[in-house]
C-alpha cells in the first residue's frame, strides 16, 4: 500500500546549523551567551530571567500550590530535579511580589539497593547529596527504597482529597498571605533532617529479589518506578506534605509519553505526563519543570553552577533494545537530533489529553489499579485490543476444556524451554486458565493456589500493570502492603457479591 | 541484561541441520526478542545475522528422522500443538507465543477475525461488501478469510473485490494479475477502477506533468478517494480494507510524533461511519491481526500474493514510526496490541480544537476545506498548475470554486515544478 497520505514533509524541518547572532534577542544589547533554538539567543542575564520567570509562570498558571502549603521536592540528584531545587531557592529569595509562598522540603529516594550499588557507594552518594541539601536550609528526608518493604496498605488506597477549592479561594489565600506575612522572611524550621537509617542487608536482599523477579528490564523499570512513587507518597503523607514536586522536564516527558503509549498506558497518559496528578487523592504530584527542555536545563546548570550528582539507574549500562523505556529514549533522542521539533510536538500532545473521568478523586477503590493507582482500563467493550488479546490467548490453548489431557502430553511441550527456566515459570508465564487446570490435573508445574493468586491479582490491575506482572516469575515477592491490600479488595468484592441483591445504588461501594 | 545463557549454539545447530529440523534462535530468553530461523548447517552464526542467543526453539518437519544422541533428543523433542495437544506444532504464534499446528493456527486466526467482526458489528445481513484488493498479502488474506467466514457463519454478504488501477506502466501489472487470479480462486466478482476512468488522468500522465518528486502526494490522495468513487459506482454498501494491527499501531505512533491529535483520536476506530455522500463506510476486519501472522497464514495456506511495497519513499514520519514499532515488538512482542490499546483509551481534553469535518463543495467527499484535496489536485492538473495541490493554497479555493481566473503572479507560483 502506498502510505504517502499527507505531505507533512514541510513539517520536518531539519536541524539547521545554529545561526550565531552576536546579540541577545531579548535586550538587544548584551552579547548572546546561549542559543536555545534557532533565533532564540539570550545573554546571561536575560537567560536567567527567562528561566526563573518560566518556573513562576508555570506555578502561577496552574494555581494549585497554595501559600503556606508544605511541598515536598523529589530530588533524584539529576540535573533536572537539582535545577528545580535551585529554582525554589531562587523563588524564595525574591522580593515579596515575586516570591514563592510555599514551604519546601526535600526527599531523596536512595535506589542504590535496587540497582546493585555497594553499601560504600550508596554511603558516598548520600553524603554528597546531604551536603547539597543542607546548604539549602530546607528540611530534607533521605529514604532508602528498602522502605517499600515496610509500607502500610494505606499507600495503595486512595485517600479522600481535601474538598475542591473554588478558584476564588486561591486568590483570597494569596492576598491573605501577602498581608499577613508576605514581607517577613520565611524562617525555615529548625534544621530538620531524617537521615538514612542503616539499611539491613536482608532488606536490600529482599528488594533485589523483588526487582529481580521481573524477568525483563522493561518490567523491572516499570516496577521500580511504581515502588518509587509509593515511597514518595508515603513520605509526603507521614511528614505532612500535601504536594510532591517532580523534576520531569519536557524532554523526559516526551519520552515518558511515548513509553506510556508503548506500554499500553494510553488511558493513564494524562496522569503520567500532565502538570498535576491526583491519582493518590490527598497527595498531588506536580511537574513544574515540564516546560524546560533538557538542553535549557543543562545550559542553566552550567552557567549558574547548579550541581547535580550522577546516580546510576537500572538501565545505565543497558543497550538500546534492552527495555521499552530505554528504546523509546534512544528513539526520541535520535529523532530530536534530526528534527528539533520532535520533543515539543510530542510534548504538546500531552497537553491535549485528559484523564478518563470516572467519578474523579472519589472513584471506587475497585476501579483503581492495585499498582499504579490509576482508574482501571480493562472494563472495555468487546471490540477492543484487550478483548482481542484474551480471545487469542484462549484460542491458542486447548479448545475443549473438558478434553482429557495427560500429564505426558503436557510435559512433552515443556523441554523446549531452556534449562535455566524454572519449571514454574513456563507455566505461569503462559498465563492462561488451562495452565491451572493442567496443574490441578497432576502436571505439577505450579500449585494452583499460586496461580490463582496471580490471576486474581491481575484482575485488580490496569492493562499495563498486568503486562508487568506477566513478566514476573512470581507475585509472592511483591511487598506485603500490596498483597494484603489485594486480599482486602478481594474480600470486599466477595462481600459485595453476596449482598449485591440488596444494594440499591450499584456505584456506592461504601469505601 | 540479566544473565544470558549462552549455549554452544553452533554445535547444536549443526546437528539439527543434519536431520530436517528448523532451528529458531531467539535473542532473548523465553523465546523473545528477534528470532532467526536456520534450516541448514551454518558454521558461523554471525553470518546468519545472529548476534546473541537467548533461547532456541526446534521445530521438526514431518519427515524428520529420529535423532541420534541424547542431547539432540532433548532438544529435538517434538513440540506439540498447545491447542489440540495432538499434532506437532508447525509454528510459534507471534501474537501469543504459543506453538500451534497448522490447522489450529488457521482455526485460531480465522476465529479471531470472526470474533472481531461480530464484536464490532461490522456487517449486516444482505450488505454488498467491497474488499479493497491490491494483490498484496493483507488484502489477499482478507479476501480469503472474508469469503470463508461468510460461508462458515452465514453472514449473508455479497462480496466483491475492488481494485484500483493507477495507470503506472509496469508497476500495477503484476499485482493486478494476482488480483485476477484471486478472483478465479475465490470466485468473487472483481471490479477494477482506473484513475483514468475516475479522474481522467493516469499516474503516468500525472508524473509527466508534475515530475517524480511530487507524485506521491497525488498517488496517496487519489487512491484514498478512488476506492470511494469506485464503491459508489458499484453501489457497494461497505468497503473493508486489509489494514492490520501493525498498520494501526504504526499510525498511532505516527500521529503522536506529528502531534496530530484529531487523527490520533480517529485512527484506532475499526470502522468509519458514513459521513457525507461521497464516502462509503469502511472497516478493518484484520485490525487485531499481526502482520507476521498474516504472512504465516498466507504462507501455510499457499496463498498467492504479490509484494506491493510502495515504490516511492514512504512518509517520513511513518518510516520512523514503523522502525520504532518493529523495535518495540522485538523487545516485547505484545507491543503492537499494547499500542493499539493505548490508542483506544486515549481521552482528549475538552476544548481542544478539532478540525471540523465538512464536505467538499465540488464532489461531496469529506474535507475540512471548501475543496477536497483531490479536487484541488485535479484542478491543478487540468489548469496546468500542478503545484496547486502540493503546497497550502486554501486562499485560492474560493477562486477555483467560482471559476475565477488566477492572477499572473499566482499562476507563476503554481507552474514552476522542480524535477
Ligand atoms: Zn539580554
Ligand atoms: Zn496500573
Ligand atoms: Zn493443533
Ligand atoms: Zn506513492
Ligand atoms: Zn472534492
Amino acid at each position: 500500500m502506498c502510505q504517502v497520505d499527507e505531505d507533512y514533509h514541510d513539517q520536518l524541518e531539519h536541524a539547521d546549523a545554529p545561526s550565531v547572532s552576536k546579540k541577545c534577542a531579548k535586550c538587544k544589547e548584551a552579547t548572546a551567551a546561549v542559543v536555545i533554538r534557532a533565533g532564540d539567543t539570550y545573554c546571561r542575564d536575560c537567560f536567567k530571567e527567562y528561566f526563573i520567570h518560566k518556573f513562576r509562570a508555570m506555578l502561577g498558571k496552574n494555581r494549585i500550590i497554595f501559600p503556606g502549603e508544605k511541598v515536598l521536592l523529589a530530588v533524584s540528584g539529576g540535573p533536572s530535579s537539582c535545577s528545580m531545587l535551585s529554582q525554589v531557592q531562587e523563588g524564595l529569595s525574591q522580593n515579596a511580589h515575586k516570591k514563592l509562598r510555599f514551604l519546601p522540603g526535600i526527599v531523596y529516594i536512595d535506589e542504590g539497593g535496587a540497582v546493585g550499588q555497594s553499601v560504600e557507594e550508596r554511603r558516598r552518594t548520600v553524603a554528597e547529596l546531604r551536603a547539597l541539601f543542607r546548604a539549602t536550609g530546607f528540611p530534607f528526608h533521605i529514604v532508602p527504597l528498602e522502605q517499600v518493604l515496610d509500607l502500610p496498605g494505606s499507600v495503595v488506597t486512595v485517600a479522600p482529597s481535601p474538598s475542591e477549592q473554588p478558584a476564588s479561594a486561591y486568590k483570597a489565600a494569596v492576598d491573605h498571605f501577602i498581608q499577613s506575612d508576605g514581607g517577613s522572611r520565611l524562617t525555615p524550621q529548625e534544621e530538620q533532617e531524617t537521615s538514612h537509617p542503616d539499611v539491613q542487608e536482608s532488606h536490600t536482599q529482599s528488594l533485589q529479589q523483588l526487582i529481580g523477579s521481573a524477568k525483563t528490564l522493561t518490567a523491572r523499570e516499570d516496577l521500580l518506578s511504581t515502588l518509587r512513587h509509593h515511597v514518595l507518597v508515603h513520605t509526603a503523607r507521614t511528614e505532612g506534605y500535601s504536594k510532591v514536586m517532580l523534576g520531569d522536564n519536557c524532554t523526559r516527558l516526551a519520552v515518558k509519553l511515548l513509553t506510556s503509549i508503548s506500554l499500553g498506558r494510553g488511558a493513564q497518559l494524562a496522569q503520567d505526563t500532565g502538570f498535576s496528578d491526583s491519582r493518590y487523592g490527598d497527595i498531588i504530584l506536580v511537574r513544574p519543570m515540564r516546560d524546560y527542555s533538557a538542553k535549557e536545563i543543562a545550559y542553566y546548570n552550567r552557567m549558574f553552577t547548579v550541581s547535580s550528582v550522577f546516580i546510576p539507574g537500572l538501565d545505565t549500562m543497558a543497550t538500546d533494545k534492552a527495555s521499552i523505556q530505554r528504546l523509546t529514549e534512544s528513539f526520541v533522542t535520535k529523532l530530536q537530533a534530526g528534527f528539533p521539533s520532535t520533543v515539543s510536538t510530542i510534548y504538546r500532545t500531552s497537553e491535549k489529553l485528559q484523564t478518563v473521568c470516572r467519578s474523579s478523586s472519589t472513584a471506587d477503590l475497585f476501579d483503581r489499579c492495585l499498582l499504579c493507582m490509576c482508574a482501571l482500563d480493562t472494563a472495555v467493550e468487546d471490540a477492543s485490543a484487550f478483548k482481542a488479546t484474551q480471545i487469542s490467548e484462549k484460542l491458542s490453548q486447548t479448545k475443549s476444556p473438558g478434553a482429557p489431557r495427560t500429564k505426558t502430553q503436557r510435559q512433552i511441550q515443556a523441554p523446549v524451554e531452556s534449562e535455566s527456566t524454572a519449571p514454574s515459570r513456563q507455566c505461569c508465564s503462559s498465563g492462561g486458565e488451562n495452565c491451572g487446570r493442567a496443574a490441578a490435573g497432576g502436571g505439577g508445574c505450579c500449585s494452583s493456589a499460586k496461580l490463582s493468586e496471580t490471576t486474581n491479582l491481575k484482575s485488580l490491575m490496569c492493562y499495563s500493570c498486568q503486562l508487568t506482572i506477566k513478566d514476573m516469575t512470581s507475585v509472592e515477592r511483591l511487598p506485603q502492603y500490596i498483597l494484603s491490600e489485594a486480599q482486602r479488595r478481594q474480600r470486599r468484592s466477595q462481600m459485595r457479591e453476596e449482598i449485591s441483591e440488596f444494594l440499591l445504588d450499584e456505584g456506592d461501594g461504601g469505601d | 541484561m540479566a544473565t544470558e545463557h549462552q549455549k554452544p549454539a553452533t554445535q547444536q545447530q549443526q546437528q539439527a541441520g543434519v536431520s530436517s529440523f528448523t532451528l529458531v534462535i531467539y535473542e532473548q530468553e523465553n523465546f523473545q526478542g528477534r528470532c532467526h530461523e536456520l534450516t541448514g548447517p551454518s558454521n558461523n552464526l554471525q553470518e546468519a545475522g545472529v548476534e546473541k542467543v537467548g533461547s532456541i526453539l526446534v521445530l521438526c518437519g514431518p519427515g524428520a528422522k529420529k535423532p541420534g544422541n541424547l542431547q539432540t533428543q532433548r532438544l529435538a523433542m517434538p513440540v506439540l500443538c498447545s491447542s489440540c495437544a495432538e499434532k506437532r506444532a508447525a509454528l510459534k504464534r507471534p501474537k501469543t507465543g504459543h506453538s500451534l499446528c497448522k490447522d489450529c493456527f488457521f482455526w485460531a486466526f480465522e476465529e479471531e477475525v470472526h470474533q472481531t467482526i461480530v464484536a464490532a458489528k461490522l456487517f449486516k445481513h444482505g450488505e454488498i461488501v467491497g474488499i479493497a484488493a491490491s494483490g498484496g498479502k493483507d488484502s489477499t488474506v482478507l479476501a480469503h478469510v472474508m469469503k470463508l467466514l461468510n460461508e462458515r457463519y452465514d453472514y449473508g454478504l455479497e462480496l466483491m473485490l475492488l481494485s484500483v488501477d493507477e495507470g503506472i506502466t509496469g508497476y500495477r501489472d503484476d499485482s493486478l494479475e494476482t488480483v485476477k487470479r484471486n478472483q478465479q480462486q475465490y470466485e468473487l466478482p472483481l471490479k477494477i477502477v482506473s484513475y483514468e476512468e475516475l479522474y481522467g488522468w493516469t499516474m503516468d500522465a500525472i508524473v509527466k506533468q508534475v515530475g517524480l518528486k511530487n507524485n506521491c502526494t497525488f498517488c496517496g490522495v487519489f487512491r484514498r478517494q478512488a476506492l470511494d468513487r469506485g464503491a459508489i459506482m458499484l453501489k457497494v454498501d461497505k468497503i473493508c480494507t486489509g489494514h492490520n494491527a501493525d498498520d494501526v499501531a504504526e499510525t498511532v505512533l505516527m500521529n503522536v510524533l506529528r502531534g496530530d491529535i484529531a487523527r490520533l483520536r480517529r485512527c484506532t476506530a475499526i470502522s468509519t461511519s458514513s459521513e457525507g455522500d461521497g464516502v462509503v463506510p469502511r472497516c478493518k476486519p484484520l485490525k487485531y491481526a499481526y502482520e507476521k501472522e498474516i504472512v504465516l497464514y498466507a504462507y501455510f495456506k499457499k496463498l498467492d500474493y504479490f509484494s506491493t511495497e510502495c515504490i516511492y519513499s514512504p512518509n517520513a514520519y511513518r518510516g520512523y514510526a514503523r522502525t520504532f514499532l518493529k523495535d518495540l515488538e522485538s523487545v516485547r512482542p505484545s507491543s503492537i496490541i499494547d499500542v493499539i490499546h493505548s490508542g483506544e483509551n486515549l481521552s482528549v481534553r475538552d476544548g481542544v480544537k478539532m478540525p471540523v469535518q465538512g464536505t467538499c463543495n465540488r464532489c461531496g467527499y469529506i474535507s475540512s476545506q471548501a475543496l477536497c484535496k483531490s479536487c484541488v489536485l485535479l484542478e491543478g492538473l487540468n489548469r496546468g498548475l500542478p503545484k496547486l495541490g502540493i503546497g497550502k493554497h486554501h486562499r485560492l479555493h474560493g477562486k477555483i470554486l467560482s471559476q475565477q481566473p488566477l492572477t499572473e503572479k499566482e499562476e507563476r507560483k503554481l507552474k514552476a515544478v522542480d524535477f
